[in-house]
């Protein structure tokens, strides 16, 4: 690996950096597929917003996705995935079609939540994610109900519940620690740390210096992470769900990001520099990374283009799809409110 | 290909914007995630990053322009040609050069705003037609009230505990937590004995914190688990208002019809006896406020067992609102195993031609105490028994109001967006000609609950003030 990625966004050195090979080669190419589709989805659906086909909120994933990437290389069928309103990434991970999602952002029947959950609303129950939730910090406590709900079946399954810097400092998040801590409940807490709350710089947000010692007071073992390397998450990341599986109980890893763009599409990013920005795009990119490593360890530029193709044409062909779906109908104001009481058995 | 790039929209509201300053220039290479241009927006100045990779081959719009109409071409890579056309419905192939038409109508198209309105009244009468259909189909499947044959009498909170332990044997997905619930055998003693028999996977001491168990109970529920989760008293729910309303109420909306949140939040309601302002409060009309929750108020030992098992097996969010000082109290309650009670269903606990008077929880035994006293008078009074606060019975209650002609609302909550300002405003809807006077809300004061014993007492309704809304009402 490259020394660069060793270091984190903010320049420190990490006491548990990369391993040299924590991926097989496939491993590392199929990472790069799916941070590529990521990374060119969200430049798609900036697009598409640009041009007034998305609207409202909508909170790109750009920078961030060796996180999500690294992380769901770790997970098992029946685990669970939860984050905020940035969850475009986390869909994809999860094996979420990239055409239903972009549906949803245009607001099309064809979209996950039939166009009635938007951006910050999906869900797949099949793929094994919760949402997609917009109020920072209750998927926390959410996602500890998920890992409850692993705990009740005694499965060995494990529920990943992803948050914000700026969500690490809610309330319902301690509550939600100690709930796990308690009843050793499978759950790894995954801080995003993206250095910005909005527009409020972690070091104006938390007097907590170090996050992942957060979880201290409930002995809730915790390590940094450098997001900017899939190969790095996805070495802490085994550590963190064999924890859980185990049955110890919680686990928090603080994985240090960056995100590209604005908080939503409407952040004129008057926070930062320009060049802060500028010098992570160019020392630190996990795409970047990862493609260095794949071109070192000896894939040829033809194969990484076959690669780019095959991304670039999911996301077009995604976007054609989320502008020739169809508005809902009328009829989706009403339905979906309440599941008819003689569902109760049987259809679950 | 060459490709035309177009103005975006920068923020959900914007419309035109200026193009303040070219950051590459014709003949410059750029990548995607270059930034190409600044633009000054209604809310601040933004920048451009390229999308495609190429050569700006043309800037089509010189910097300092102002009023560039969203989606009109700005640039050419590679040569130009095809712009990338958003397909919006109802729009014409060729937006680019037309702008989004604002959202809010211009002066000199009230014609529009008519029909805006107008079809928005149409969208808003199809939706109820809509959810009375539903809710007449659901009526069919719920068992009709029938006679469950022999009773027993039991408290209310006996029958409370019975239904959760008959849900509980009956389906390994339910379970039961809350502050107090194990050990402690329930604060107000509720679910005494359910620890001994279903064991602590089942029966779950929490710690005094509502956000987050509350949370913690509605991320189960997603997952298929039948949650009841116990309040010490609704008062506490207001730490959990957000889990309860934004995640277990609109989830099933939200995810398009995925992901329901079959769970019971319950405990005791209102006022119980000298606890003061932060301890004495009526919940009713908060929940019943939102769409996708139901909201029911047992009075009898029958409606709390027969109405808990209901919302136990129910697939949707419910909320259970008990009263501490009916718990001692003995009704008479069927005994027959499968007993159960339809949600959405008022019961006439008394019938009467000359008044309707509608109530729920502890009100119902004020009214009661009234009517038995009217009756002294000459006045029969029907009294209903909301039981269901969302779904309401407005059928039942139109049909008594056509009888008698005559509405009091009580409750012990407060009057202001009350829940009988609802129950009036439903009667007023379906049954107005029928009226004869008035409506009249019987409700708790518009004040905090005050502490001194003489005061309390003036706060909460009573049988007196209903017996003398009657008489308004009745012009006796």
């Amino acid at each position: 690996m490259a020394q660069a990625a060793a270091d984190t966004a903010t320049g420190k050195r990490r006491a548990r950096g990369a391993k040299e090979a924590s991926m097989t080669r496939e491993q590392l190419q199929r990472a790069y597929r799916d941070m590529l589709l990521i990374r060119r989805f969200e430049e798609k659906a900036g697009q598409l917003y640009g041009m007034g086909l998305i609207g409202g909120f909508c909170h790109l994933y750009i920078g961030q996705e060796a996180v999500v990437v690294g992380m769901q290389a770790c997970l098992e069928p029946g685990d669970q995935v939860i984050t905020s309103y940035r969850d475009h990434g986390h869909m994809l991970a999860t094996g979420m079609e990239a055409r239903g999602v972009m549906a949803e952002l245009t607001g099309r029947i064809g979209g996950y939540s039939k166009g009635k959950g938007g951006s910050m609303h999906m869900f797949s129950r099949e793929k094994g994610f919760f949402g997609g939730h917009g109020i920072v910090g209750a998927q926390v406590s959410l996602g500890t109900g998920l890992a409850f709900a692993n705990w009740y079946r005694e499965n060995r399954n494990v529920s990943l519940t992803y948050f914000g810097e700026g969500a690490s400092n809610q309330g319902q998040v301690y509550e939600s620690f100690n709930l796990a801590a308690l009843m050793k409940l499978p759950v790894v807490y995954i801080i995003e740390n993206n250095k910005y709350g909005m527009g409020t710089s972690v070091e104006r947000a938390s007097a907590s210096k170090d996050l992942s010692k957060n979880g201290a007071p409930w002995g809730i073992p915790g390590e940094q992470v450098n997001g900017m390397d899939v190969q790095a998450v996805k070495e802490a990341g085994e550590r963190a769900v064999a924890h859980c599986r185990a049955g110890h109980g919680p686990y928090l890893l603080e994985v240090e990001t960056y995100r590209y763009r604005g908080h939503s599409m409407s952040d004129p990013a008057k926070y930062r520099t320009r060049e802060e920005v500028q010098r992570m795009r160019e020392q630190s990119d996990p795409i970047e990374t990862a493609r260095k490593a794949l071109l070192e360890q000896g894939m040829a530029e033809a194969d990484l283009k076959k690669i780019d193709d095959e991304v670039k044409g999911i996301v077009q062909e995604a976007a054609d799809f989320a502008q020739a779906s169809p508005e809902p109908p009328e009829s989706e104001l009403w339905t979906d409110i309440l599941l008819p009481s003689d569902a109760a058995e049987g259809a679950r | 290909m060459g490709v035309q790039i177009l103005m975006p929209a920068l923020s959900p509201t914007m419309t035109e914007g200026k193009l303040a300053r070219w950051l590459k220039q014709e003949g410059d290479e750029v990548k995607a995630g270059d930034v190409i241009a600044e633009i000054e927006t209604d809310k601040a100045t933004m920048e451009v990053e390229a999308v495609d990779e190429g050569k700006l081959t043309r800037i089509l719009v010189p910097e300092g322009t102002e009023g560039v109409a969203v989606n009109s071409p700005i640039a050419e890579l590679n040569g130009g040609g095809e712009a990338v056309t958003p397909k919006a419905p109802g729009h014409d192939t060729n937006m680019p050069q037309q702008p989004a038409p604002p959202a809010a109508a211009a002066p000199g198209q009230t014609g529009q705003v008519a029909k805006q309105a107008e079809d928005h009244a149409a969208v808003a009468a199809r939706g109820t037609e809509r959810r009375e259909g539903a809710a007449k189909a659901g009526e069919a499947q719920a068992a009709p009230e029938k006679d469950w044959g022999p009773t027993k009498p039991i408290t209310v909170r006996e029958a409370l505990r019975d239904a959760m332990a008959a849900e509980m044997r009956a389906d390994d997905k339910v379970f039961l937590l809350g502050e107090e619930v194990a050990q402690y055998q329930g604060a107000y003693k509720i679910s005494q004995g359910l620890l001994d028999e279903f064991g602590p996977r089942r029966v779950i001491d929490t710690p005094i914190t509502e956000h987050g168990f509350t949370g913690m109970a509605v991320g189960a529920g997603f997952t298929g688990l039948k949650p009841i989760v116990e309040f010490m008293t609704f008062n506490f729910s207001m730490q959990a208002i957000d889990q309860i309303v934004n995640s277990a109420a609109k989830t099933l909306y939200m995810s398009g019809g995925q992901l329901g949140c079959p769970i019971v939040f319950r405990g005791p309601n209102g006022a119980a006896a000298r606890v003061a302002a932060q301890h004495s409060q009526c919940y009713a009309s908060w929940y019943a406020h939102v769409p996708g929750l139901k909201v029911l108020a047992p009075w009898s030992s029958a409606d709390a067992k027969g109405l808990l098992r209901a919302a136990i097996r129910d697939p949707n969010p419910v909320i259970f609102l008990e009263n501490e000082i009916l718990y001692g109290h003995s009704f008479e309650c069927p005994v027959a195993e499968d007993f159960v009670l339809p949600i959405g269903r008022a019961k006439i606990e008394r019938a009467g031609n000359d008044v309707t008077i509608t109530a729920f929880s502890i009100a119902v035994t004020w009214a009661m105490q009234a009517a038995e006293e009217l009756a002294k008078q000459g006045i029969e009074a029907e009294v209903i028994n909301l039981r269901s606060i969302r779904p309401l019975d407005t059928e039942t209650i139109a049909a008594s109001v056509r009888k008698t002609n005559r509405l009091v609302t009580v409750e012990e909550g407060w009057p202001f967006a009350g829940i009988g300002a609802e129950v009036a405003m439903g009667v007023i809807e379906s049954a107005f000609d029928y009226l004869d006077a008035p409506p009249v809300r019987v409700a708790g004061l518009d004040v905090p609950m005050p502490y001194a014993a003489n005061l309390e007492k003036l706060a909460l309704p009573s049988p007196a003030q209903i017996v003398d809304a009657v008489k308004r009402v009745t012009y006796k």
